[in-house]
């Protein structure tokens, strides 16, 4: 047994929807491996099944060598999962959502309270640990969250978009996190929407879409695949578009992108951004401005795909929504 | 790659019954424990039934019996019935927020008897019913209501009204299954049980004088039945045919919803 999380051809159909078409993947035991997809794309439906919840309707999946339909029981005792909303009692306090959990588990009412105790304190939560859950902030009740995934010292972790819908420091917090959970050889799923999620946890990457996996790799080779930045050009003079795109393509090597006189396109290499310079101001364009940022999560979908993440929404329309019955909590992701 | 880290541990293959019955017990810890920290849980437990006492008794009394102390015998029972149904919408309402809230998830990630989140639910409410039940009694023994019969039989009527309670819940479970807020549990279970209560004899004597159709349905409401059987147990009269239809009723009931209910739910997930 090499892997701590097998799947394969996993389907998953909802009446008339297909949520899932098709996914296999591997996990080695103590990596992240990051699931990355738009909203829709069938990742909260993946780690359902992954985690016992639902069963597929074709294929097959492993977790911890035991088969997700036929032992989950034994898949279940080694595995912690964090869903989109945070599963956390809200009348309840830190406390005793984690004491709940330790006695389901077996544990005994002295072992849950000091495994209790350990958890809130390692997730900072200490000070609010005899305050109800429901007085908590959003990176509060996500730690708690994971605080409760953790008590039965789970092998396999299932983090269905841990960080969305919170601040910039909250998600830094939670990744820390993350990556300590590796260190004691914690083998972690992560699902996520953010390619800088993915990017700073993730050893391997898999990239769904409609249900289907379109990429897989390292997070280098996905972004050697689609260009690690964006060089941004918008000319001074909307007559200039042309020459300035023809500029940026040449020196990318890439077709050029043009929105509302932004031209866009993936480079590999930084170090191009003072050649472009040079080149438009030989051709005479003034720039209004310029820039290099990061791929986002759209641009890594518009070069596997040729499609962007809200063509996808627009396209797939009402079937696309319903996919995610189970992600019902889509609505807190797209405003995030 | 540390392969050793998948081989074949040592793990169990199903839950034990005692581990489910530990489990049960810990999820109805979990429900109740809730009412520590939510104290207005028990005063909402407590208002309605002692407001709907006072009001019938009091408005409705002299007029239905000719005096506040005729009408009780009539209207505790009645009360109590209709409480109960009301009461058993709070399970569905219960499930409906631990499954929109993820909490149901968690639960079902976790290694334990696969009825426990249910069971463990169910067990609480029924302990809300009996407090809701002795409220109701001890504020009509302070307005004038007397327990005719006997402990045995007052114990009686607590077992029945609690196991009709719990069976009729499996239609508010079903809800709690269909609806996507906990709110809409509460809408439909009152669209449905504010009729079903009014619709048999809870707040009357007899059906004598009623429109022959509607004076069937009420003639012949599981409620009506209940009714019956509760003030034959409390206030003395006819008890066992009426137990055994009500008892009759709350079965067909949950044989209906509880298979309706799973496939709700497997489809849901």
């Amino acid at each position: 047994m090499t892997y701590a999380i097998q799947a394969e051809s996993l389907e998953k159909r909802f009446g008339e929807t297909q949520a899932l078409a098709g996914v296999s993947l591997t996990a080695q035991p103590g990596t992240v491996l990051g699931v990355l997809g738009p909203n829709g794309a069938g990742k909260t439906t993946m780690t359902r099944i992954l985690a016992t919840l639902i069963e597929p309707t074709g294929g097959t999946a492993e977790v911890g060598g035991f088969d997700v339909v036929k032992e989950a029981h034994k898949v279940r005792q080694l595995i912690g999962l964090t869903g989109q909303y945070a599963g956390v009692d809200e009348m309840l306090t830190g406390t005793e959502n984690l004491i709940l959990i330790g006695r389901l588990l077996g544990l005994s009412r002295k072992a849950a309270r000091t495994r209790a105790a350990e958890l809130l304190e390692r997730f900072q939560l200490t000070e609010a640990a005899e305050r109800a859950a429901k007085t908590y902030s959003g990176g509060m009740r996500r730690r708690l969250d994971l605080a409760a995934s953790l008590v039965g010292r789970p092998q396999i972790l299932f983090l269905d978009e841990p960080t969305t819908g919170l601040d910039p420091r909250s998600r830094g917090g939670l990744w820390d996190i993350v990556r300590g959970l590796t260190d004691d050889g914690v083998t972690v799923l992560l699902t996520t929407q953010y390619l800088e999620e993915a990017d700073q946890l993730a050893d391997d990457i898999i990239v769904i879409d409609h249900g289907r996996v379109i990429a897989h790799g390292t997070s280098d080779m996905l972004k050697a695949q689609v260009g690690g930045q964006v060089l941004e050009v918008r000319p001074v003079k909307e007559s200039d578009g042309d020459t300035a795109a023809r500029i940026v393509g040449e020196l990318a090597e890439a077709v050029p992108e043009v929105r509302d006189g932004l031209i866009s396109a993936p480079i590999g290499d930084p170090e191009l951004m003072p050649a472009v310079v040079r080149r438009l101001d030989d051709a005479g364009v003034a720039v209004g401005e310029l820039s290099l940022r990061k791929s986002s999560l759209d641009e890594v979908f518009f070069a596997l795909t040729g499609h962007h993440t809200d063509d996808i929404d627009a396209e797939a329309g009402e079937p696309a929504r319903s996919t995610d019955k189970a992600q019902s909590t889509d609505k807190e992701g797209a405003s995030a | 790659m540390t392969t050793a880290a998948f081989a074949p541990q040592d793990l169990s293959k199903r839950v034990a019954p005692a581990t489910a019955l530990r489990n049960t017990v810990t999820l109805a810890w979990r429900n109740l424990v809730q009412i520590k920290h939510n104290p207005m849980e028990l005063l909402d437990l407590s208002i309605q039934p002692i407001m709907f006492v006072l009001l019938f008794a009091y408005v409705f009394g002299p007029a239905m019996e000719g005096s506040v102390e005729a009408y009780l015998p009539i209207v505790i029972p009645g009360i109590i019935a209709q409480n109960a149904l009301f009461a058993g919408m709070s399970t569905g309402f219960g499930l409906n927020t631990d499954i929109t809230k993820g909490v149901f998830d968690r639960f079902r990630s976790l290694p334990i008897a696969r009825s426990a989140p249910l069971a463990g639910r169910i067990i609480a409410d029924t302990v809300k019913q009996a407090w809701s039940m002795t409220v109701l009694l001890l504020v009509g023994i302070a307005i004038g209501f007397r327990v005719e019969t006997n402990v045995l039989a007052l114990l009686t009527a607590f077992a029945l009204l609690l196991a009709f309670a719990i069976l009729f819940s499996w239609t508010s479970v079903y809800i709690a299954m269909k609806v996507n807020e906990p709110e809409k549990v509460q809408i439909f279970g009152f669209v449905v049980i504010f009729p079903l209560s009014f619709l048999s004899t809870a707040f009357i004597k007899s059906t004598h004088g009623i429109p022959g159709p509607v004076a069937y349905i009420m003639d012949n409401s599981p409620v009506t039945h209940l009714v019956e059987a509760l003030r034959g147990l409390l206030v003395g009269g006819p008890v066992l045919e009426h137990a055994w239809i009500s008892l009759a009723w709350g079965m067909g009931i949950s044989l209906v919803f509880a298979p309706l209910s799973l496939r709700a739910f497997k489809q849901r997930a």
